[in-house]
């Protein structure tokens, strides 16, 4: 019996969001007397597996297995319940992404187990197993209990801190033994875009608003985001207007993101925007009007002009990569 | 081609969230309900579809008591052809996906929105696919019909993807399958009544979660303000105070 964490890797790597989630599986596993094993699926370095032990994994499972590349969802999901049932986990954690909503529903079913997603936090209570999530878009918690042998969860991004735990893991091959059959997604095209960060999965996002005045101010917020690492976002009016694409649409319509850092320049916050945000652990706004509601959901503001505040914010970063 | 959509009935995006009974559901007084906004994106990308001429019937399809069936007409007007009600509490996602999975056995394309924003699962629409052995695609930002055949648009790390998948499939759609939602205009409204909306039994279920109680978030801290002059201190205070990179 072990506690299963899904550890989706990002061109080999893992991210903090990674080392987050098998935390917070470590955490877990020390309150039921259990271990960690994680599941990597794709082509991932021995030493970069080997990291998830610094944080409390016991034993990583790792398939090599190309099929896999084309993302076909029920194959994963067959392979991930296939990796809980030879581990005999009662608890597979997924991140609450892209990925992990793709498949965390599916492996529910196959495992006959309640899932609850977007949980933030750790067990409210473990007998019965309650977990916390946001409800109506964050406007409100609710506490609910998963009543099967079995449970699946997805992990909300930020909502626990990393935790160094050094750890002796052990690297096993694992072949979920999937069939060519399962495999039916088929990749015609794939379009890539240097230096572009899934939006929804980024870790610190730049966002315009209808303050920015115009597409071509947006240089500034390119540089920004390009500095560090950043997804590009922008509110609705943006993308009515035609100014940037709707995909880079973030609000109770668009995409709903929540990454470390959101940082909103020239968005007065509408609560259909703040819907879509308000799950990012830090936001910071910049807007002329001091009354704009975006500054209730801030945690960090400057009152100003953002044409003004974007050229100095862009020379303190380089300054401070500068420094190293 | 077939499509089915599923529709969640969902507060309005400005509703005030109040509870009752010592917190343990949701007070519905005064409510104003709509169609999820993803559901209604992926109904206006179905609707689109078939006006362009490869999509011969579309099928909505909720859970829920009669108070979800004007919900259900404004989905009519919009432009589905049928609607069809499961009468039953929507209780869990599982439970919900179970339902639904008695309906959705006749269709090429399923389509779900990304989640529903009162309960914010995004559970349905993978369980809905597991349960019927049909495969999923999910952050789908795109969906045309070339010679009978579905092309997906699905966004992945540092851009997008193409695919081809048989039908059936259940696709999970963001924003980006359509722009903006479909407003019904005034003949689809006339039409939509005549359309039939039927209702199906239940069919026992044991939802597996339970939703003990709710919690209203603590006030937040005040927001931090730095001088726009001084606009380089708001990165020292990001990368040292609030460590966020």
């Amino acid at each position: 019996m072990s506690v299963l964490v899904y550890t989706e890797n990002w061109d080999g790597k893992f991210k903090k969001l990674s080392y987050e989630i098998v935390s917070f599986a470590a955490a877990i596993a020390k309150e039921i007397n259990s271990t960690v094993t994680t599941l990597s699926i794709g082509h991932v370095a021995d030493d970069e597996l080997k990291s998830l032990g610094n944080y409390g994994a016991n034993k990583v499972l790792n398939v090599q297995d190309d099929r896999f590349e084309s993302l076909d969802n029920k194959a994963l999901s067959d392979a991930v319940a296939k990796a809980a049932q030879a581990e005999g986990a009662k608890i597979i954690i997924f991140a609450h992404n892209n990925e992990g909503r793709a498949l965390a529903p599916r492996v529910s079913v196959l495992l006959d187990a309640g899932m609850v997603s977007g949980v933030n936090g750790l067990p409210v209570s473990y007998e019965p197993f309650t977990v916390k999530k946001k409800v109506f878009t964050g406007k409100a918690f609710a506490n609910v209990a998963i009543k099967t042998d079995v449970k699946v969860i997805t992990f909300a991004q930020n909502s626990f801190d990393v935790v160094e735990a050094a750890t002796d893991v052990t690297i096993e091959a694992f072949d979920p033994q999937i069939g060519d059959e399962e495999f039916v997604t088929k990749v015609l095209d794939t379009h890539k875009i240097t230096g572009k960060v899934l939006l929804t999965d980024a870790e610190i996002v730049i966002s315009g608003g209808r303050g920015m005045k115009g597409p071509e101010n947006w240089g500034g917020i390119e540089e920004l985001a390009g500095l560090l690492d950043a997804g590009l976002a922008c509110s609705r009016p943006v993308s009515d207007e035609g100014w940037r694409s709707h995909e880079e649409h973030v609000g109770q319509t668009g995409k709903i993101i929540a990454p470390n850092l959101y940082v909103a320049l020239g968005i007065s916050g509408a609560i259909q925007h703040l819907g879509g945000v308000s799950s990012s652990k830090v936001i910071v706004a910049v807007n002329k009007d001091p009354d704009a509601p975006i500054f209730e959901a801030a945690d960090y503001g400057i009152v100003g002009d953002v044409f003004k505040v974007l050229p100095q914010l862009i020379e303190a970063v380089k300054e401070l990569k500068a420094q190293g | 081609m077939k499509i089915l959509v599923l529709i969640s009935n969902v507060p309005d995006t400005t509703t005030k969230i109040r509870f009752t009974g010592d917190n343990t559901a949701f007070d519905t007084n005064g409510v104003q309900w709509i169609i999820n906004p993803w559901d209604e994106l992926a109904l206006t990308r179905a609707v689109e579809l078939k006006e362009a001429g490869s999509v011969e019937k579309i099928v909505v399809a909720n859970v829920g008591g009669k108070i979800t069936e004007p919900t259900l007409r404004k989905a009519l007007a919009v432009g589905a052809d049928e609607a069809i009600r499961i009468d039953a509490e929507p209780k869990d996602a599982y439970y919900v996906a179970k339902q639904l999975a008695e309906v959705a056995n006749d269709f090429d394309l399923i389509m779900a929105g990304i989640e529903a924003s009162d309960y914010n699962g995004s559970g349905v629409g993978g369980m809905l696919a597991e349960m019927l052995g049909i495969n999923s695609v999910s952050a789908v930002s795109g969906i045309d019909i070339e010679n009978g055949e579905l092309k997906i648009h699905r966004d992945i790390d540092g851009g997008s993807q193409i695919l081809s998948v048989p039908t059936p499939v259940l696709t999970v759609v963001q924003k980006g399958i359509a722009i903006d939602p479909r407003i019904p205009a005034m003949r689809g409204i006339m039409m939509a009544r005549k359309k039939p909306l039927n209702v199906v039994p239940a069919v026992d279920a044991e939802p597996r979660t339970e939703f003990i109680n709710y919690e209203l978030p603590a006030p937040k801290a005040a927001c931090k303000m730095v001088e726009e002059d001084n606009a380089k201190e708001l990165i020292t205070l990001l990368h040292e105070e609030a460590k966020a990179f």
